[in-house]
C-alpha cells in the first residue's frame, strides 16, 4: 500500500516536471497551430481560446484538475479528447510491444544459454559479435534494410510472392480482406516491425543471459547434478535456468516501457500510428495536451513495470523480501 | 576478452583517424554539389560520368558516400563523447553533493531523478530536442539533461560509502574544508563505477544523437551526421538502399568498439544490472 502511494507521488512528480518542461519552452504554440496566412489576431484569438495566455499556474491547475476527474483536455491539432487520441494509438504499440517483447525473450534467452553451456566452441565467441553487433544497430536502420531486403532485395533476387512482405502499415490500403484473411493480412504487415524490436531486445537479453548463466553454470549445485547423472537438458531447464529466472523476469518488466518507447522510430519508419508516432507529432505541432497525456501514460507504464518486478521478485525467488 | 577490448581500441583508433584524416585529404568538397545528374545515385565501388571513382557510391546530389560519412562520423563521435561525458560530470555533481549534504537536498536531488528516470529516456529526450532549435548544442545540453541519472545515483551510492572510510575523518580532522574534503578525498574515490557508466554511455549517446538526427530533430544537414545521413537515404531505400546502408553500418561499428572496450572496462570493476539493458530502446 506505502508503495502504491509513493508510485502515485512519483506520477505527481513526473507529469509536474513535463508541465514545467513543455510550457517554459520557448516559442508559441499558437504561432504554430495557426495556417501560414492567418494575421497575428488570429493567433491572439487562438491563444485565447486555447487559453494558453493565462500564467502558466493557472493552466497547471486547471490540467491537474482535470486529470483528477480523469480527463485530459482536448487536442489542439485534432480538437477532440486527448483520452481518444491515446486510445486508438495504445492498443497498437502495446500489441506491437507486447508480440516482439515475448519473442525477445524466447530468442534471447535460448540464445543466451546455447552460448553459455558452448562457452568452449567457436559458436559463443560468433553468437557473441552477432548479439553485440545487432545491440548496437539502431532500430530504424534495421528496420529500413529489412525494407530494402524485402522490396530492392525481392524483386533483384526474384523472392516467391509468400515472402514479399508489405513494408508500409497496417494493414492492405485496399481493406477489402475479412476474417482470417484480414488476421493473415496482419501478420504479414506485422512480422518486420515485430522483428525488428525483437532482434534488438533479444541481442541485449542474450547477452544478459549468458553472463547470468555462465556464473550459475560454475556453481557447486550445478557440477552435483551433473555428478549424479542428469542429462544437459535437465541441470539447464532445471537447476540453472529456474536460479536464472528471477533476475530475467525483473528485466522483463523494466523492458516494456523501454520496448514501447523504442517503437518511436519503428512506427515511423513502418508508418504504424501508435504512440511513438502520436508523440512524435503532437511535439512538433506543440500539441500540449496530447504530449502531456502521452507522457504520463508512458510514465505510468514505467512506474507499473517496476512495481511489478518488485512484487514478483519475491514469489520467483522465496529468498528475498518483498 | 582482452583480445576484444585490444582489438576495439585499434578499431576505434582508426576510425578516428579516419574521421580526421579522410575529408582533410578527399580531393573534393563533401558538400559542394557539381553535376548533379553526372554524378548522382553512384553504387558503390562503380566510376560516375565525370570518370570519378566512388568507394560507397553517391548519395542524390552526387556527393561522395564515403567522404560525407567520415565527415559525419567526426560530428557523432564528437557529440557522442561529450555528451556522456557532460551527463557523467552532471551525474558526479549531483549525486556527490545529495549524498554529502544529505536530508533535504538528497531528498530533493533523488526524486527528481527518480521522477525524470519514469519517463523512458527517448520520450524524454524528444521532449527537450523538440522545444528548443536543434543543433549540436541543444543535442549535447539534451543529452547531458537527460542522462544524468544514472551516474548520479551510482556516485550517490558510493560516497556513502567513502565518506565512513578513516582517511575521510583524518582529513576532517586535520582541519580540512567540507568542500575540500568532498571533491579532494572523497569524490575521487567514488568514480570507478561513474567512469564505467559514461565509457559504455558514449555508445548509447551516439545512438540517441542519430536517432534525434534522423527524426530531424538532432544535427540539421547540409551538416552531415550518421543519423541524418540515414535519414537521407531513406525514401531511397527501395532504388538506391546503399545511401542508407552505408552510414548505419559505420555507427553499429563504432557503438560496437564503445560497448565492448567499456564492457572489459566493467568486467573488472562490477557486474552488469538489468536496468543498463531495459534503458537501451
Amino acid at each position: 500500500m506505502r508503495r502504491l502511494a509513493a508510485a502515485f507521488v512519483l506520477l505527481w512528480l513526473v507529469v509536474t516536471l513535463t508541465f514545467l518542461l513543455v510550457r517554459l519552452a520557448p516559442g508559441d504554440a499558437a504561432a504554430i497551430l495557426v495556417p501560414p496566412t492567418a494575421t497575428p489576431a488570429d493567433a491572439a484569438r487562438l491563444r485565447a481560446e486555447l487559453a494558453l495566455d493565462a500564467p502558466v499556474a493557472v493552466q497547471y491547475a486547471k490540467w491537474m484538475g482535470g486529470l483528477l476527474r480523469g480527463d485530459l483536455g482536448e487536442s489542439f491539432a485534432q480538437r477532440r479528447p486527448v483520452t481518444a487520441v491515446l486510445s486508438e494509438a495504445l492498443p497498437i504499440s502495446l500489441g506491437l510491444g507486447l508480440a516482439s517483447l515475448t519473442l525477445t525473450f524466447v530468442v534471447g534467452v535460448t540464445i543466451g544459454t546455447i552460448q553459455a553451456a558452448r562457452r568452449r566452441s567457436v559458436l559463443d565467441p560468433l553468437l557473441t559479435v552477432v548479439t553485440t553487433s545487432v545491440y548496437a544497430a539502431p532500430s530504424y536502420w534495421l528496420a529500413l534494410s529489412l525494407i530494402a531486403v524485402f522490396t530492392y532485395g525481392a524483386t533483384v533476387w526474384g523472392f516467391p510472392q509468400a515472402l514479399r512482405l508489405p513494408a508500409f502499415g497496417l494493414r492492405d490500403p485496399a481493406g477489402t480482406a475479412s476474417g482470417w484473411a484480414a488476421v493473415v493480412d496482419l501478420v504479414r504487415h506485422a512480422i518486420l516491425p515485430v522483428t525488428v524490436l525483437a532482434a534488438v531486445g533479444a541481442a541485449g537479453i542474450a547477452r544478459y543471459t549468458r553472463s547470468t548463466v555462465a556464473d550459475l553454470a560454475g556453481a557447486e549445485w550445478v557440477r552435483t547434478a551433473h555428478a549424479k547423472g542428469l542429462g544437459a537438458r535437465a541441470v539447464y531447464g532445471r537447476h540453472v535456468l529456474a536460479n536464472a529466472l528471477p533476475p530475467l523476469v525483473v528485466l522483463l518488466a523494466l523492458s516494456l516501457p523501454g520496448v514501447v518507447a523504442g517503437s518511436v522510430f519503428v512506427e515511423s519508419v513502418f508508418a504504424w500510428p501508435g504512440m511513438g508516432r502520436a508523440i512524435v507529432l503532437a511535439i512538433s505541432s506543440r500539441d500540449y495536451p496530447v504530449v502531456m497525456g502521452a507522457t504520463l501514460l508512458y510514465a505510468a507504464l514505467v512506474i507499473l513495470a517496476n512495481l511489478a518486478a518488485d512484487l514478483a521478485l519475491p514469489l520467483l525467488d522465496p529468498r528475498r523480501e518483498a | 576478452m582482452n583480445r576484444l577490448a585490444t582489438f576495439s581500441a585499434v578499431l576505434l583508433a582508426s576510425l578516428i583517424a579516419g574521421v580526421v584524416l579522410v575529408p582533410a585529404l578527399a580531393g573534393t568538397d563533401p558538400l559542394a554539389i557539381g553535376d548533379v545528374l553526372a554524378t548522382r545515385l553512384v553504387p558503390p565501388g562503380a566510376t560516375d560520368g565525370l570518370g570519378r571513382f566512388h568507394l560507397l557510391g553517391t548519395d542524390r546530389f552526387g556527393r561522395d558516400l564515403f567522404v560525407r560519412m567520415m565527415l559525419a562520423g567526426r560530428v557523432s563521435l564528437a557529440v557522442g563523447v561529450a555528451g556522456s561525458l557532460l551527463a557523467g560530470m552532471v551525474g558526479t555533481a549531483v549525486g556527490a553533493v545529495a549524498a554529502w549534504r544529505g536530508g533535504v537536498v538528497d531528498r530533493i536531488a533523488m526524486a527528481v531523478s527518480d521522477a525524470l528516470l519514469s519517463i523512458p529516456r527517448l520520450i524524454l529526450l524528444l521532449l527537450c530536442a523538440a522545444l528548443w532549435h536543434p543543433g549540436v548544442g541543444t543535442v549535447l545540453a539534451v543529452l547531458a539533461a537527460t542522462g544524468w541519472m544514472g551516474v548520479a545515483r551510482l556516485v550517490r551510492g558510493e560516497v556513502l560509502g567513502v565518506r565512513a572510510q578513516p582517511y575521510v575523518s583524518a582529513a576532517q580532522a586535520l582541519g580540512a574544508s567540507s568542500r575540500r574534503v568532498l571533491w579532494r578525498h572523497v569524490v575521487p574515490n567514488a568514480l570507478g563505477p561513474a567512469i564505467v557508466a559514461t565509457t559504455l554511455g558514449v555508445g548509447n549517446a551516439i545512438l540517441l544523437e542519430s536517432g534525434l538526427s534522423f527524426l530531424g530533430l538532432g544535427i540539421q544537414p547540409p551538416k552531415p551526421s550518421w543519423g541524418n545521413m540515414i535519414a537521407g537515404g531513406r525514401d531511397l531505400i527501395v532504388t538506391a538502399p546503399w545511401v542508407a546502408i552505408a552510414p548505419g553500418l559505420a555507427l553499429i561499428v563504432t557503438v560496437l568498439a564503445c560497448t565492448l572496450l567499456g564492457d572489459s572496462l566493467r568486467d573488472r570493476l562490477a557486474g552488469e544490472r538489468p536496468r543498463d539493458i531495459a534503458e537501451r530502446a
